[in-house]
């Protein structure tokens, strides 16, 4: 016994030591890899490592033409999926300077909304089932599904749209469109409610979330952390605002800022920018034009020589696409600037001095989506 | 009132006038063989592994939620240690980096162990197939795959569906024989 | 600051920076070896203040190699996209910046990993999405791969 109790303690405590997490972990929603250096259940330091889901798509789009690429994009971040084909579509209609007709913004407005509140859900289901919330998956899954009716009956997918073409819709919505939207804002208003009394006020839940994996301003300008992972931090990045496409230039809406910068004020913004998304839904939704679904567009399409940068705010951040066109029907080179992959990076430095339980909950509330990262 | 073999003790097997008041009662048993109990406990609780790689991984996580609810087929319990799962559900693309990954974590499973192979990217390459470097054309190339569902993502209709083929292929297996787990030879060349 | 005194004032810390013309952004073309001073001109100086760097693509022109960086100021609102390129395709490298902008980090390491462009001071470049023995630069025009590649 006596040996026992002489040795070295304090020399195991100072070892470091390595954890690897993922790549098939359920807290990494997919399959990110990360090294952790641990001293004790400190966490010194952590490597991610990507590419496990790496499609090479940039390069699939140098063979691809224009409306391929569309599909494509579905795949990246399968959550904010509209919101990629807006891109695309934008770029195209940008450097051909086509002018889509009004009720094609409108309803482009309508849809990328409903699609940022069904990820926002998505993401608190998940978000509170890693913190040991099981209940917020089934609530949170529960809801999304009535925003996933709407797009099935108008376009007959769940998940991956493709619905946005280069100079408007594929096809006109469902005449209970309006409805359905309708209803739908009723009954969501009361249950995000529910989503405050389960989780935002829950004492464990604060415990855990609040001053951990703090991020300040100046850092999340210097990582580029965008979306609302920066503004959680205080840096006003919204590209609805900076650069306005579609309808946001005309209907009223507030930017979501939060000044903490923990996983507790992240959390917040994304549950206020919930109800945002709300209220641009309700401004536009009574007022669609009638009109044609989509401009005059040829079957093959062209860019003029040149290059061309368009982002878009997608439901993580920032979504730029950088092409660069030699007048063909495919691009040279396509590059998609994804909101994840560059928010990954700041997850080194957040989380240093942190528990490892903890890394879990400031993973979460960066909102990585991995095909998202590595493309 | 009549005799039940539940309640009849061991004399009264051996006593011909209990006997066949139980035969004039209509007193029954029922027959089975042990191949049948066994499929039926294996096919009704078959625990997934907590494994997506893309986009069909959210149509299997709201499989599991409120409205399509597995487990009223007895696919139920998420294990996330491929030790406890029963059958790998490789929902999303497989490339280069990642099938070594899938590999192990098939060998680790215990037998009697099921893949099914969700969605286009799973089963063939799908989207992916042509003028790419890095993807897998279909998770056959890695591990044997016993039930293939279509669809880019397959609606969860579509996997419960899966899921009940699998337990129809698995309550025609006979413990007599040993289950075949090969491949059917149609591997290609890849660069692992 | 409006595109006319941000032209001269770049013009001012490297006069050999081409502009190019009815382009989206400002655009310069950078003789590689000055990338380093006119850079961190542009994140330090008070008044220039480019404290973003919202893009940094690679890219395979053919026969050139070469990045491209987009860059704004948050508090300014102005930007700039700035290229280099080189036709060096055997060892093709520049300078890194990502001392100055931390993003430049992971995409730094994407250009190392698909078009084998080295950024000299890079404190980690190792390829990001690839494996560690992968050959060659899959972006690259001129890669092939006949065994992974299906043309169609």
């Amino acid at each position: 016994m006596k040996e026992i109790i002489n040795l070295p303690v304090q020399s195991i405590e100072e070892e470091e030591y390595h954890i690897n997490m993922g790549p098939q972990h359920p807290s990494t929603h997919g399959v990110l890899r990360l090294v952790v250096t641990l001293q004790g259940e400190i966490v010194k330091k952590l490597q991610p490592h990507c590419g496990y889901i790496h499609r090479g798509i940039e390069k699939m789009c140098e063979k691809d033409t224009y409306q391929q690429i569309i599909h494509l994009t579905d795949r990246m971040d399968y959550l904010s999926a509209h919101i990629n084909n807006h891109a695309v579509c934008l770029l195209v209609e940008g450097a051909l300077e086509v002018e889509v007709p009004e009720r094609v913004k409108y309803i482009r407005t309508i849809l990328d909304e409903l699609n940022r509140i069904a990820s926002h859900q998505l993401w608190w289901s998940s978000f509170g089932m890693d913190l040991g919330g099981l209940t917020c998956f089934f609530y949170g899954l529960r809801d999304r599904e009535h925003i996933l009716d709407i797009f099935e009956e108008s376009f007959g997918s769940r998940l991956l749209h493709s619905y946005y073409t280069p100079g408007g819709l594929m096809r006109d919505v469902h005449p209970n469109f309006q409805k359905r939207v309708k209803d739908f804002l009723k009954y969501n208003r009361k249950k995000i409610k529910d989503y405050d009394r389960i989780l935002s006020g829950n004492v464990i839940f604060l415990e855990r979330s609040k001053g951990v994996g703090v991020l300040s301003k100046e850092l999340a300008i210097n990582y580029g952390v965008t979306g609302p992972s920066g503004r959680g931090s205080g840096w006003a990045c919204d590209i609805r605002k900076k650069h306005p496409y579609a309808m946001y230039d005309k209907v009223e809406f507030r930017e979501v800022l939060r000044h903490e910068g923990d996983t507790y004020s992240r959390y917040m913004v994304r549950i206020d920018e919930m109800r945002e998304s709300m209220n641009i839904i309700e401004q536009l939704i009574d007022n669609i034009p009638e009109g044609d679904f989509s401009a005059k567009m040829k079957p093959i399409i062209r860019l003029p020589e040149g290059e061309y940068y368009q982002c878009v705010e997608s439901a993580r951040g920032e979504l730029g696409i950088y092409c660069i066109s030699d007048g063909n029907k495919n691009p040279v080179r396509m590059k998609f600037r994804t909101p994840s992959f560059v928010n990954l990076g700041v997850l080194d430095k957040i989380s240093r001095e942190m528990k490892i339980a903890d890394l879990v909950a400031i993973g979460a509330s960066l909102d990585l989506v991995i095909p998202d990262i590595d493309r | 009132m009549g005799v039940r073999i539940k309640n009849m003790k061991y004399a009264d097997f051996q006593d011909n006038e209990t006997l066949e008041l139980f035969e004039k009662t209509g007193g029954n048993v029922m027959l089975t063989t042990i191949d049948d109990v066994i499929d039926w406990g294996r096919s009704n609780s078959i625990w997934p592994l907590t494994f997506a790689t893309s986009c069909c991984g959210i149509e299997m996580m709201a499989t599991g939620a409120s409205r399509h609810d597995f487990a009223r087929f007895g696919i139920e319990v998420y294990r996330a240690s491929p030790r406890q799962a029963d059958v790998i559900v490789v929902a999303g693309t497989i490339v280069n980096k990642m099938a070594p990954v899938l590999k192990r974590l098939y060998d680790q499973m215990s037998d009697p162990k099921y893949v099914i192979a969700m969605g286009a990217c799973a089963v063939s390459g799908g989207p992916f197939f042509y003028n790419t470097y890095h993807v897998i054309r279909g998770v056959d190339h890695v591990v044997p795959v016993d039930v293939y569902i279509p669809g880019c993502p397959p609606r969860p209709e579509a996997l419960l569906y899966g899921v009940m083929q699998l337990q129809r292929k698995i309550k025609l297996e006979t413990i007599a024989k040993e289950r075949k787990t090969k491949d059917d030879g149609r591997r290609r060349t890849i660069k692992l | 600051m409006d595109s006319e005194k941000l032209t001269d004032k770049i013009l001012e810390i490297v006069p050999e920076a081409q502009q190019e013309e009815n382009k989206q952004f400002l655009t310069f073309l950078i003789p590689p070896d000055k990338l380093k001073t006119l850079t961190t001109h542009l994140k330090e100086e008070k008044e220039l203040d480019f404290d973003y760097l919202f893009c940094l693509t690679g890219v395979d022109w053919g026969t050139e190699l070469g990045v491209v960086y987009h860059l704004t100021s948050t508090s300014l609102n102005h930007s700039v996209e700035l290229k280099v390129k080189t036709d060096n395709r055997e060892t093709p490298e520049f300078d890194t910046v990502t001392d100055l902008w931390m993003t430049a980090d992971f995409f730094e390491r994407e250009v190392w990993d698909l078009f084998g462009i080295r950024f000299t001071g890079h404190p980690d470049l190792r390829r990001i999405l690839l494996e560690e023995d992968w050959v060659g630069y899959p972006m690259r025009k001129d890669y092939t791969d006949e065994v992974n590649i299906v043309e169609l």
